[in-house]
């Protein structure tokens, strides 16, 4: 396995950390408005995810750096084709980043508000706009040539990076809804359950049409074939399995079957570019692949020997955090946000 | 304007507005750290009190500097993708590093910290804080060493028209970081020095019952300033010197230095015409060519010499920085650090001395010294960056080269409008919580209880 490989690999990893982990912070963000009745319930809600959503939030900002350093051209001509869509992306991680900080440092009602609607719209155009994005890199862009490209903003919206963007959305709100139930007691507690259980026929919906979308819209058959192989498949089976667990009120287990619906997705999306990493619609030849966007050999094995010896440390600190903050927040916790 | 000069505009506004919250990041959280290794080796309530009422506010100038610090990341690819492609073989590697070693380690320490009074023990909360502030400082390592290398390429060959790496080390050794560095991070020392003994000196000259917080406070931070002070002006000293042969051109500008000169004399005040000509002039003599040379005598080159020998290297155009920009900044940052190093001194005096009690007359003089340090970390990087022009990576590819081919002019101001508008209502809600923490009381009995004041809030009723 050469290194372009190996880094086309951790770069998926590192997204599949990123829509794991930030995918229920972003879903806690989403039910805010809608299970957050009151003041205390919404900090509660806040508060679980208070320790844990800035770090993981560079598991995304890695992967901006990881494509920077390994595929200089992906990154460029990735970064210069959404342009707007990062523009958004940006804002809205923003004001959600400084909303998480700021919110509860008042007490002014409306000063209250506006953050709350931060981190809900913080929560709700990210994963959309990553969803769109990782549509149309499958899909296909017009990329020239010079590996620029030359189609606009309005080429990123179509039906299928629409509903994808959705899916992601779908994945997110199930996830984090079954992370708050795992994370609080009494009312919000079942609340929380309760978010699950309405949102997870809307995600098998979206994962199904999404499906369809990427049959029609991409190249998976001549890539993949009819038969997409066992990830994308184990991926929706895990998720009509969450089902089942939620049905039980088997919190841990469902969230173990969303994480792996998440990560099967995100493998899936992987599985589909490969060996490229955009896709030209103006001429397949112009697309871009590990290989003509790579950095060199020589910085591919500096940056390898560096993530092997960081990422396996970073996971463990990471863990160890989410073991540190192991317990349920309820009406008696200090809440720091 | 063009998508070039709207793509700089947007570098500079998006990066002066990042590093206004940096140095301050870098500097409070080695002063919390401190405070609270004073308290896990006491177990004295004061140095407690004092580690929460500085943590408060060193958590939301961090969250500050977390969110503006993304676009950084971001915006290299966005609207510098052919500058990106041209540099991503070195440029991104401690860009991934920085992420990889400090992002991680700062975010999810942070929280550890901030949620972890009662969960962890008194050690592993202190290591927490400790990592933060390691964490942050490293981040400043790596990102200085991506910028060295646009300030001066090294450990590279161009292959393709692409600039790979070659050695790693020589990338990480470059001779600009080491007075990058030591000077970026000193100037986080002085920032959050000056930070503390202005909001300390407010507290001190209240009526109050009990001051030990920032008495102690300002102990500490007047011997953590004069660290910070002499530090960062020694090393700006040797990166002065440094710039001499490496970027030359930098020098002349910001001393306003038209012709070659020998010996040569440092500018007290000087002005040009739009032709490149000196009208008017004062300077010591000599003082130049020792600062630059460490001798009396000794060339120091001019604008006017560089500008021939650069068009004879690299083919005709414009090689002269934008003096007037250069020139001031320069003036800016060395003045805002002279006073700085007088205030600081006065500071230390009045410590030891032991007269913060009796409410010394000048005292009251430090509460306005808080902008000195952010006029010094702004103008030095406007100069540092102004003064690299034409380059944006120095004699390797100009900054015309550089920019996104496939973004608008629409595009680029759009995002340049949003991201100045955005910034602009979070520095209001930023300086508004600010206040609002620094004028609360010292001790612990604060926290729940100024949170619950009624606020005068600032989007209103």
């Amino acid at each position: 396995m050469d290194l372009n490989i190996v880094w086309f690999v951790l770069i998926a990893v590192l997204y599949i950390g990123f829509f794991l982990l930030e995918g229920f912070d972003f879903g806690v963000g989403i039910l805010l408005p809608f299970l957050g009745k009151d003041d205390k319930t919404r900090r509660m809600m806040i508060n679980t995810i208070g320790p844990h959503w800035d770090g993981n939030e560079v598991w995304l900002l890695t992967a901006g750096g990881a494509t920077f350093a390994a595929f200089p051209n992906w990154y460029a001509t990735m970064f210069s084709a959404f342009y707007i869509a990062l523009f958004l992306l940006l804002l809205t991680l923003i004001v959600r980043g400084v909303a998480f900080e700021f919110r509860s440092k008042d007490v002014h009602p409306r000063w209250r508000a506006v953050w709350d609607w931060s981190i809900f719209v913080g929560s709700l155009v990210p994963p959309l706009l990553l969803g769109v994005a990782f549509a149309n890199m499958m899909r296909g862009m017009p990329i020239d040539a010079t590996m620029t490209y030359t189609g606009g903003f309005f080429n990123l919206l179509n039906p299928y990076a629409l509903v994808t963007g959705l899916m992601a959305v779908g994945l997110c709100v199930l996830h984090g809804a079954i992370f708050l139930s795992l994370k609080t007691t009494g009312a919000l507690h079942e609340a929380s359950r309760k978010a699950a259980w309405r949102s997870w026929p809307v995600a098998v919906v979206l994962v199904i049409l999404a499906t369809i979308g990427t049959y029609l819209s991409t190249n998976v058959v001549s890539h993949l074939g009819i038969n997409p192989g066992i990830e994308p498949i184990a991926g929706f089976v895990t998720l009509l399995v969450a089902g089942y667990f939620i049905r039980k009120k088997q919190d841990a287990w469902a969230f173990v079957m969303t994480g792996l619906t998440i990560a099967l997705t995100v493998v899936t999306a992987f599985m589909i570019l490969f060996p490229q990493v955009m896709v030209s619609s103006t001429d397949p030849a112009y697309s871009l692949t590990i290989y003509n966007a790579a950095s060199s050999p020589y910085t591919l094995r500096v940056m390898t020997i560096v993530a092997l010896i960081f990422v396996p440390i970073v996971l463990g600190y990471q863990i160890w955090s989410f073991w540190v903050f192991r317990e349920r927040i309820t009406e008696e916790s200090v809440l720091e946000y | 304007m063009d998508v070039l000069n709207l793509a700089r505009l947007q570098f500079a506004v998006t990066t002066v507005y990042h590093f206004f919250f940096v140095p301050l990041t870098l500097g409070l959280s080695i002063i919390v750290a401190l405070m609270q290794t004073l308290y896990v080796r006491t177990n004295r309530e004061v140095y407690k009190d004092m580690t929460k009422f500085w943590g408060k506010l060193f958590v939301i100038n961090f969250a500050m500097g977390v969110v503006t610090g993304i676009v950084q990341e971001f915006q290299f690819g966005m609207n510098w993708s052919e500058y990106s492609r041209f540099v991503g073989d070195i440029f991104g590697a401690p860009l991934a590093i920085e992420a990889l070693l400090a992002f991680f380690l700062e975010s999810t320490f942070l929280g550890l910290w901030i949620f972890g009074w009662d969960k962890l023990s008194k050690r592993v909360h202190l290591l927490s804080i400790w990592l933060v502030a390691i964490a942050s400082n490293l981040s400043a390592l790596w990102i200085l060493i991506a910028n060295s290398f646009m300030q001066q390429p090294v450990g590279y060959e161009i292959v393709n028209g692409r600039a790979q790496m070659t050695d790693f080390f020589a990338v990480v050794f470059n001779p600009n970081i080491w007075t990058q560095f030591p000077h970026v991070i000193a100037s986080g020392l002085a920032t959050a020095a000056f930070f503390i003994l202005g909001i300390s000196t407010y507290h001190l000259l209240r009526p109050s019952q009990d001051n030990a917080v920032f008495q102690r406070s300002f102990q500490i931070a007047a011997i953590v300033g004069i660290l910070g002070t002499v530090g960062v002006i020694m090393s700006g000293h040797s990166q002065m010197q440094h710039l001499v042969t490496s970027q030359p051109m930098k020098v002349a500008a910001s001393e306003a230095l038209w012709n070659t000169e020998d010996p040569a004399g440092l500018s007290v005040l000087t002005i040009g015409n739009l032709q490149g000509e000196e009208v008017f002039s004062i300077r010591i003599p000599n003082l130049l060519s020792l600062l630059a040379l460490d001798q009396l005598q000794g060339t120091v080159r001019g604008l006017n010499d560089l500008q021939a020998e650069y068009e004879q290297t690299y083919g005709p155009g414009d090689y002269t920085p934008p003096v007037f920009i250069t020139y001031w900044s320069f003036r800016g940052m060395v003045g805002a650090g002279i006073l700085m190093l007088v205030a600081n001194i006065y500071a230390l005096l009045l410590v030891m001395g032991e007269q913060l009690g009796d409410k010394p007359k000048f005292l009251r003089f430090f509460i306005w010294f808080i902008p000195l340090p952010y006029i010094a970390n702004t103008t030095g990087w406007l100069m540092t960056e102004f003064g690299r022009f034409p380059w944006i990576v120095y004699g390797l590819m100009k900054l015309d080269e550089g920019v996104s081919i496939s973004v608008s002019i629409g595009m680029v101001a759009l995002s340049l409008v949003g991201f100045t508008l955005i910034y602009a209502a979070l520095i209001a809600a930023n300086i508004y919580l600010m206040v609002k923490f620094a004028r609360g009381s010292g001790t612990a009995v604060q926290d729940e209880a100024s949170t619950a004041q009624t606020a005068v809030s600032l989007i209103g009723d």
